[in-house]
């Protein structure tokens, strides 16, 4: 592991500049070493840098890239699109004649080839319609004799309405930033200007700021749970703190499925709180609570599931912390609640920052257990790109989400980078 | 260290190779799993194993994300399955896009026993030249006998009526179904359902009425949920796949009733992948598995009711339970006096739209 | 934490309340994890405890879920399914974590911030954006569906696990110990076998057991780039959850639990021996 070439002959020294036993300057040598170490060391690392980078890195990049590509029009229609270059949008006409021979010419093509569906369905989410008028369209082409302007707008007479136009020349460019739109919940108007949606069509603002809130939220209840275990964690004898430390590790290494069933089961109308609620007459039988499918069951399972990971930063910091600090505060008068506000928990800033993040950034990107319990309010952002990936096949719109999250994300590790290093993270 | 990375790509091979790439005698049959595979496997791939031992069909209960999988599939040129089962507002889209194939339906499946065609005997249910019709399922509710008291729901508007039937009901978290039966429960005629839902003011009516009822809704978002809720009294009401709440009632003697009114018939049937690897076996294996007969067969273990007009009266009895099927079906004469069909024209192009506003309508 | 003896008596009453407090908490983590052991034993198929449980009438109690769990080939293979997948996976991660960190905590290595950004990634970005982009990657190179690209996915997802627990063992460690040897006449390879693996295994292995439940515990993507075939056990459990409800998940469920109290006395113990060859703590 270390270099013989820089065991130096004694009997050189202060002869000539230094050298090693070969006759070359040690000045030489040592930095041809160092070169040497650095491609060890890089050697090393290589194998699990490229792996990562092929069967993760790559795939997430693309995949984000989605979010802004939009080959399928321009492909499909590619004459059309030509055409169209000539077309004034402002004018509040209809394309000439161009236009339409050149979409008749692409739409025979796209029949053969059963691509206009795609377009159809690529289009549609930007504006409703477009899918039945492409595949109605493309179904009719084959038998249409020129004149096709009449002809096309015969087929589906939206052809006629200039806002469809106004889209497709819109959606014609390869690269789009309407998925973009799409997940910060701005629209193009029809005149081709960003604004805000409606009240009635908002989503997605909603649905990260509730992402966010919950998770926030969710932070907050680890840490103000995590807080006390973790000072009592620490300053007990090692002996019970071990005991007691088995109680925080062993859900921790529970699977997560586990942990989210047994919730279900507690929490569930006819679940073991409400039945021993109702047992008690606490509760009338009528009246059991909902705790499942909703924010508060999602809530409830989540700390559950994350409370482990604040703690164990507390009780790592909180270990190193002397007790002399406290008692030193005590002797010099303060009471009990001053000497730990003022003395203690300062000292414990540090832990506070890493489990916090730590959590946070676990929270945000939740999926599964909102998924199981979740119902309508606890749903977060996640369950949204899932939604779009595998139901409405809108994957622009899923990579944009997912684009948007994670920037979210890679802020708040950079963040946990600068506070606690992520060389310090510790597991377990 | 060198030594360990050879070894243990080795042993992956090994492995992988152990745990098998389908064979070219494998067919990949992608379903939805649970009672309806095994709804399947009985009245279709068992008798036709045992008479082409050489064939094995394997069963993939992935029809769930089907679509997006089989889009992915089609995308990177690689399609590994050669059947899909699909309902048919999935497969007339696929289809279009050139997802799957078009089939020619005389040519490929068998006619009746009274020789009519199959393009006739399977009628309108051919809603795309892609799509092979296996069954007719609807969408529609179930109740709990024990929590309604002596008048137990009949109609559509019972299930906005929240001071008659008090309590939750579960709805599937969609505005497809919903939406129409709130205008039904509004008074608005069932042929202007459609045309009101094309507008603006149709929807917001829509939605208005199920807000009466939002705060009561359990919304669910796979086909065994409303059972499980109705079994354990967690909903008094809820909509689901008839043969679900069959299940329920019959197999499981859960206090379960049905309430057919407005029910949504839909249809479900066989797509066959474009690009695939096994098709020619493929189709050997649809002409067996879609004849009169097997279609019969299969309503003796599941509620469903056959898509060819011939198989209707040779349903008999449940292979397990001996009791008659054909009252159990929604295409049954007293279950289908207020029917609804899918439409779905409509919703291929306002499924985005629409959904976006009822997520919105449910985040408010 | 013991009651100093000036203490007064608001401190006093202080001190109990925060233990009772500090056991609500404990409570709170450990009682829904011990709760789904007995009902694992239920004689119906709901979730919650009947009155024969509570009289602890046998009539209450069955063993027919855990029956289900080993007669049901769908249960069965996720079982198999899990084992070979979380195995191989293992191996792949804990083999190039290794060796990576190896390579890392040299002072030698060049944007050392930013390379260890990278191989961490997948853990920081949330799971579905990771199960989206290996969906359409795989499928596009023919490894959605099999059991290697689940076993590749797991791998990638595993590694960084990996490389933060052997990275924090060579922290302590003291570099002089190989030059040591290296001067007395070993050569790097012996050094390497001799001094630095038995150095640095209980991180190795504590990572290796990170990297296997990871695997074990994975969902989101085995979801999205396997299939039927590749079924694991908390895919069963995903779809028995959102299908059909039943307490053959909690049988399911418990017997994990057993698992992971295995898993957890390993870590414990790698723990300490760890700390004790390092000099750290008493043991």
């Amino acid at each position: 592991m270390t270099d013989t070439a820089s065991h130096h002959n004694p009997r050189d020294l202060g002869l000539k500049p230094l050298q090693t036993v070969d006759g070359t300057p040690l000045k030489v040598s040592l930095a041809r070493a160092k070169r040497r170490a650095r491609i060890r060391a890089v050697l090393l690392v290589m194998p699990l840098f490229l792996f990562i980078l092929v069967t993760f890195f790559i795939p997430v990049f693309s995949m984000l890239m989605r979010s802004v590509e939009n080959p399928v029009v321009v492909e499909v229609l590619p004459s059309t699109v030509e055409q169209l270059a000539n077309w004034d949008e402002t004018s509040g006409e209809i394309p000439d004649d161009d236009v339409f021979n050149a979409l008749a010419a692409d739409f025979k093509v796209a029949a053969v080839d059963k691509t206009a569906g795609k377009v159809g369905r690529r289009l549609n989410y930007e504006k409703s319609g477009f899918s039945s008028m492409f595949r109605k369209t493309a179904r009719k082409i084959k038998k249409l004799e020129p004149p096709f302007k009449e002809g096309i707008i015969d087929i589906d007479k939206k052809w006629a309405d200039v806002d469809y136009w106004r889209v497709l020349k819109r959606e014609s460019r390869e690269y789009t930033d309407s998925y973009f739109l799409t997940a910060l919940d701005f629209t193009y108007t029809d005149d081709g200007e960003r604004v805000l949606k409606g009240d009635d069509k908002r989503i997605y603002i909603d649905l990260f700021a509730r992402t966010f809130w919950m998770s926030l939220l969710i932070t907050g209840i680890c840490l103000v749970l995590a807080y006390p275990v973790a000072y009592l964690l620490s300053t007990l004898p090692v002996r019970s703190s071990n005991l007691l430390m088995i109680l925080v590790l062993l859900p921790f290494w529970t699977s997560l499925l586990v942990r989210t069933s047994a919730w279900i089961a507690l929490l569930q109308q006819e679940g073991v709180i409400n039945s021993l609620l109702v047992g008690a007459g606490v509760l009338d039988d009528a009246n059991r609570l909902a705790m499942i499918h909703n924010q508060t069951g999602t809530i409830i399972a989540m700390v559950h599931v994350l409370l482990p990971f604040m703690v164990l930063p507390l009780y790592s910091v909180m270990k190193t912390i002397h007790p002399s600090y406290m008692r030193a505060a005590r002797s010099l008068g303060a009471n009990p609640y001053t000497a730990f506000v003022r003395v203690y928990m300062p000292n414990t800033v540090p832990g506070i920052g890493a489990g916090a993040i730590l959590v946070f950034i676990i929270a945000i990107g939740y999926y599964i257990t909102p998924a199981l319990v979740g119902g309508q309010s606890g749903t977060m952002i996640s369950n949204f790109i899932a939604y779009h990936l595998e139901t409405s096949l809108n994957w622009g719109l899923a990579a944009a989400l997912g684009a948007v999250l994670l920037v979210v994300v890679l802020i708040l590790y950079f963040v946990y980078d600068r506070i606690v290093g992520v060389d310090n993270m510790k597991l377990g | 260290m060198k030594k360990l990375v050879t070894k243990t790509l080795i042993a992956t091979a090994v492995a992988t190779g152990m745990v098998g790439v389908a064979s070219a005698q494998d067919l990949v049959v992608v379903s939805w799993g649970g009672a309806y595979t095994a709804s399947q496997q009985k009245a279709y791939h068992e008798p036709y194993m045992a008479m082409n031992p050489d064939i094995k069909i394997v069963n993939d209960d992935s029809a769930g994300g089907a679509v997006a999988k089989l889009r992915a599939m089609q995308e990177a040129g690689n399609v590994t399955w050669d059947l899909v089962d699909m309902v048919a507002s999935d497969a007339i889209l696929s289809c279009d896009e050139g997802l799957i194939e078009e089939v020619n339906h005389d040519e490929l499946l068998a006619a009746a026993p009274d020789g009519t065609p199959a393009s006739v005997d399977f009628g309108d249910l051919i809603v795309s030249p892609c799509f092979i019709p296996q069954i007719v399922y609807s969408t529609t509710f179930g109740y709990r006998t024990d929590k309604v008291g002596d008048t137990p729901p009949t109609s559509i508007n019972d299930v906005f009526d929240l001071e008659k039937y008090p309590g939750k009901r579960s709805l599937e978290k969609k505005p497809i179904n919903n939406l129409e039966w709130a205008l039904l429960a509004d008074g608005v005629a069932a042929d202007e359902v459609y045309d009101m839902l094309g507008t603006d003011e149709g929807v917001d009516r829509a939605l208005a009425k199920l807000d009466t009822i939002k705060d009561s809704v359990i919304w669910w978002e796979k086909g065994a949920q409303t059972p499980q809720l109705l079994a354990d009294g967690e909903v008094v009401m809820g909509s689901t796949y008839n043969g679900r709440l069959f299940s329920v009632i019959e197999e499981e003697k859960q206090p379960v009733a049905m309430m057919w009114d407005w029910q949504v018939f839909d249809l479900d049937g066989w797509v066959i992948p474009a690009n695939g690897k096994n098709t020619e076996e493929v189709k050997k294996y649809l002409t067996f598995a879609t004849d009169t007969q097997r279609l019969a067969d299969q309503a003796k273990y599941i509620s469903y009711g056959p898509a060819r007009a011939s198989s209707a009266p040779m349903v008999g009895k449940h292979a397990t339970l001996g009791i008659d099927m054909a009252p159990h079906m929604p295409t049954a004469p007293d279950n289908a006096t207020n029917t609804l069909l899918y439409n779905y024209e409509f919703w291929a192009d306002n499924v985005d739209d629409l959904t976006e506003k009822f997520q919105a309508w449910l985040n408010n | 934490m013991s009651l100093p003896a000036y203490a007064g008596k608001l401190e006093t009453l202080w001190y109990y309340l925060f233990r009772v407090i500090c056991g609500l908490i404990l409570f709170f983590l450990i009682a829904p994890i011990v709760v789904i052991i007995p009902l694992s034993f239920n004689a119906v198929p709901f979730f919650t405890f009947t009155k024969e449980m509570l009289a602890f009438d046998p009539a209450g109690y069955s063993t027919k879920w855990y029956a289900d769990f080993f007669t049901n080939l769908n249960w069965q293979g996720a079982v198999k399914n899990s084992f070979i997948i979380a195995f191989f996976s293992t191996i792949i991660s804990t083999t190039l974590g290794t060796v990576a960190a190896l390579g890392l905590s040299r002072s030698e290595m060049p944007a050392k911030s930013l390379v260890m950004a990278i191989l961490i990634s997948p853990m920081i970005v949330p799971l579905i954006i990771s199960a989206a982009g290996m969906f359409f990657f795989y499928t596009e190179i023919g490894l959605a569906s099999t059991h290697l690209g689940v076993i590749l996915a797991h791998a990638a997802l595993a590694t960084p696990f990996v490389v933060i627990t052997v990275t924090a063992t060579l922290v302590g460690f003291d570099q002089s110990l190989t030059r040591a040897a290296a001067t007395l006449g070993a050569t790097p390879v012996t050094t390497f076998f001799k001094i630095t693996v038995p150095l640095i295994l209980p991180g190795v292995i504590s990572g290796a057991l990170f990297a296997f439940v990871t695997s074990f515990d994975e969902v989101v993507v085995v979801k999205f780039i396997g299939s039927y075939e590749q079924r694991t056990i908390p895919w069963a459990m995903f779809s028995g959850i959102r299908e059909q409800i039943s307490p053959t998940i909690l049988a399911v469920a418990t017997l994990l639990v057993i698992l992971s109290i295995g898993m957890l006395t390993a870590v414990e113990l790698l723990r300490r021996r760890n700390e004790k060859m390092r000099g750290l703590s008493p043991g």
